[in-house]
């Protein structure tokens, strides 16, 4: 069921050190908060790809994160998937550190990230069984084939991954994400290379976690399907967050910089 | 332990997959041992005198193209990035890796000990502790090796870095090996070969602890 | 980060070394007595022995730098360990120098595989290594930390690298290796000794320094525009 956000601020965030964080520190002792962020900041070489980045977002709730090519979304995704680290600043996932926990906090997170994790001699089925037997899960020949024909790949199972286009690619990418069962679930534009039949697929992904209770961060540029399928929304512009908040009141404001009033 | 096992066979049959370039590795070697020989001449007693040492400097050279590859196939679209997330410790990473370079290597070196019988008239019926030493020896250039090519397959200038940083670290090896060949194909009447085994199954415990407990800081993205 | 604080007493070092050293030579050289065997050839002893000292002092301070940088993550190690690789690098070098100089009149070749010099030799690569491996990586952190790794692996490997050269050599002749120096001549011997120690001291020290400052220029950049004053965690050792 989604959650309406903690302390919905529906103006522009500017830096501000408000009341979200009193709220949080009771939401986070009752297990409310999946991910929150305090500060992060980010940089490569001396281009700071994330400054001062701050938020909290509940546990099973769909939150979209839109923002300009260039205004940190990946980064973002990354620094919460433990995959970078911040340079400055906090992130927890469900309560717990992400640097000084970070091996817990790995088990509980799952990553779609733009590279997409495979090797390319391998096959569909290898890949995933690879997953399998890292994390434990069941690695019958079944229950792969089962991950890929919700993925409409089963008939290329024993294909090379070097065989399969892009699209195919990113549906193997989110089988493997689904695979890993996370609690907390951070896709970097899950719709990208995909075709029609494949937009409908992750729409139903979506919902599928949000029922299983799950935690959802995706990065989008389908805004109006973003907005329809997501609860909450952050919205990035050269690396700062100017809006967290609902998706469906997105002020003007926020919704020009996410590019709402661009043709999306 | 289940983690380790796990590692190998992904690392075994990315390996099996990619067999064809032992081949191409085993040619370069073989390649090598032969313009090897025209530096020492047709002298034959010569020839068999060095085998060892040509065989173990072909061996080094066809380590680093084996090294370098081994990372390719884990950076081209982040699938290393990716098994540390789920998470899976690096140290198994690294244990996996190591270990399937390692059979890649004794590999190339068994096959290319027949190349050195027919060009240096340099066999041995001991063919068992041949092996041995192979298997030590590769075991010795692919402890460091493994991490090293981890790194340098994300730096610049790629191709000179790795033997650059590699060779200095395993002249120990290096010599031990040559040793131990040489006493193999020329003979050993004291016993000597003792020593020289145990220095490289020495060698190949330290670096792959040290190299095991290090990896994880190589491959961290941060 | 105060960039004059920490080298303050680095060019009395300098000073002080460089003055020992030369006190040491002029008295080694000039005024020590001629050895027994080998005769004024013998006299470059007093440069040689208080550099070998020294070179290996330098790399241990080296492993030192790279061991803390790896616990501690502060940037200040890796500008020390870049400095500590440079000069071990150069005394290494000239180890070898030293050595090829003394073995051409002695033996009659310029390298005669002494086991300790031809580990030297080894070790110029090896460390060398590490520093062309900073010139190709572009990210600071990735740096420090692979020539910190680096480091690691290649002073564990010096003993290894040493009793596998000397048993290979031992197999051959064996050359005796200029060892000791009779009581009669220790002074010099300390004194440049002493010398060699303040001077690489008081120029790792400068050198640190510049690596820190082309560091400062690298990574100390603020994020743009205001930050909330707000108290939060500041990394360990930005600066």
């Amino acid at each position: 069921m989604p959650t309406t956000s903690t302390g919905s601020s529906t103006q522009l965030i500017e830096n501000e050190d408000g009341h979200e964080h009193g709220l949080s520190r009771k939401a986070t002792m009752l297990g409310m908060i999946a991910v929150s962020a305090e500060g992060v900041c980010r940089r490569y070489g001396r281009r700071w790809a994330l400054v001062d980045v701050s938020f909290e977002v509940p546990e099973a709730t769909v939150v979209m994160v839109a923002g300009r090519n260039g205004s940190g979304k990946s980064t973002l995704l990354r620094t919460l998937a433990t995959a970078i680290r911040p340079d400055r600043g906090t992130v927890r996932i469900l309560g717990r550190h992400s640097q000084d926990e970070r091996d817990e906090v790995r088990e509980t997170i799952a990553l779609l990230d733009h590279y997409t994790h495979l090797y390319e001699p391998l096959t569909a089925l290898e890949n995933l069984d690879i997953v399998a037997r890292f994390l434990g899960k069941n690695r019958s020949r079944e229950a792969l084939l089962a991950l890929l024909e919700e993925v409409g790949l089963a008939d290329r199972a024993e294909d090379p991954i070097g065989t399969f286009s892009a699209g195919m690619r990113k549906r193997l990418a989110i089988a493997r994400v689904l695979q890993q069962e996370a609690r907390v679930v951070l896709l970097d534009e899950p719709y990208g290379d995909l075709d029609p039949p494949g937009f409908l697929l992750v729409d139903g992904i979506l919902e599928r976690l949000r029922a299983s209770g799950a935690t959802v961060l995706m990065a989008t540029h389908l805004l109006q399907r973003g907005r329809a399928l997501c609860s909450r929304a952050l919205v990035l512009e050269s690396g700062r967050l100017v809006y967290s908040g609902a998706a469906s009141e997105m002020p003007g404001a926020a919704a020009n910089i996410a590019g709402f009033a661009e043709g999306a | 332990m289940n983690g380790i096992l796990a590692a190998l066979r992904k690392d075994l049959l990315l390996t099996w997959r990619g067999r064809l370039q032992i081949v191409a590795v085993f040619a370069f070697g073989a390649a090598a041992l032969l313009l090897f020989s025209f530096a020492i001449g047709p002298d034959s007693s010569a020839l068999r005198q060095h085998a060892a040492g040509f065989l173990w400097l072909a061996m080094l050279l066809a380590s680093t193209l084996s090294l370098a590859e081994s990372f390719e196939r884990e950076l081209e679209e982040r699938a290393l990035t990716g098994l540390l997330l789920l998470p899976v410790s690096a140290a198994v990473l690294y244990y996996g890796k190591a270990i399937a370079n390692l059979i890649q290597l004794a590999l190339v070196g068994v096959l290319l000990v027949p190349v050195m019988v027919i060009l240096y008239d340099a066999g041995t019926l001991r063919l068992l502790p041949l092996l041995g030493v192979i298997v030590l020896g590769a075991a010795g250039l692919s402890a460091p090796g493994t991490l090293y090519a981890a790194m340098t397959a994300q730096a610049r200038a790629r191709q000179a870095l790795l033997p650059l940083l590699l060779f200095p670290l395993v002249v120990p090896v290096l010599l031990a090996a040559v040793k131990a060949t040489s006493l193999l194909v020329l003979g050993d009447p004291m016993g000597q070969i003792r020593p020289w085994a145990t220095l490289l199954a020495a060698f190949a415990v330290i670096h792959l602890s040290l190299c095991g407990l290090l990896f994880g800081r190589v491959v961290d993205e941060g | 980060m105060n960039a004059t604080s920490r080298a303050g007493f680095a060019p009395a070092l300098v000073a002080l070394g460089a003055a020992l050293l030369c006190a040491g030579s002029v008295w080694g050289l000039a005024f020590a007595p001629p050895e027994v065997f080998m005769g004024e050839v013998q006299r470059i002893m007093y440069v040689h022995v208080p550099t070998a000292w020294n070179a290996m002092l330098v790399l241990t301070y080296a492993f030192a730098c790279a061991l803390a940088f790896l616990f501690t993550n502060h940037w200040k190690w890796d500008s020390r360990l870049e400095a500590a690789l440079e000069m071990g690098v150069v005394l290494s070098l000239l180890l070898c120098t030293q050595g090829a100089i003394w073995a051409k009149p002695t033996w009659g070749v310029w390298w005669d595989w002494d086991p300790r010099l031809t580990t030297t030799a080894v070790l110029v690569f090896a460390f060398g290594g590490i520093l062309a491996l900073r010139a190709f990586v572009d990210d600071p952190a990735r740096r420090a930390v692979w020539s910190a790794v680096a480091c690691v692996i290649a002073f564990a490997d010096v003993p290894i690298v040493y009793f596998s050269v000397k048993w290979w050599n031992s197999l051959h002749q064996s050359q005796s290796s200029p060892e000791t120096v009779s009581k009669a001549f220790h002074w010099p011997l300390r004194i440049n000794a002493f010398g060699i120690l303040f001077l690489w001291t008081g120029l790792v020290a400068f050198r640190a320094r510049v690596a820190a400052l082309r560091l400062h220029g690298e990574i100390d950049v603020q994020p743009p525009a205001k930050l909330p004053a707000t108290s939060l965690p500041r990394p360990k050792g930005v600066w």
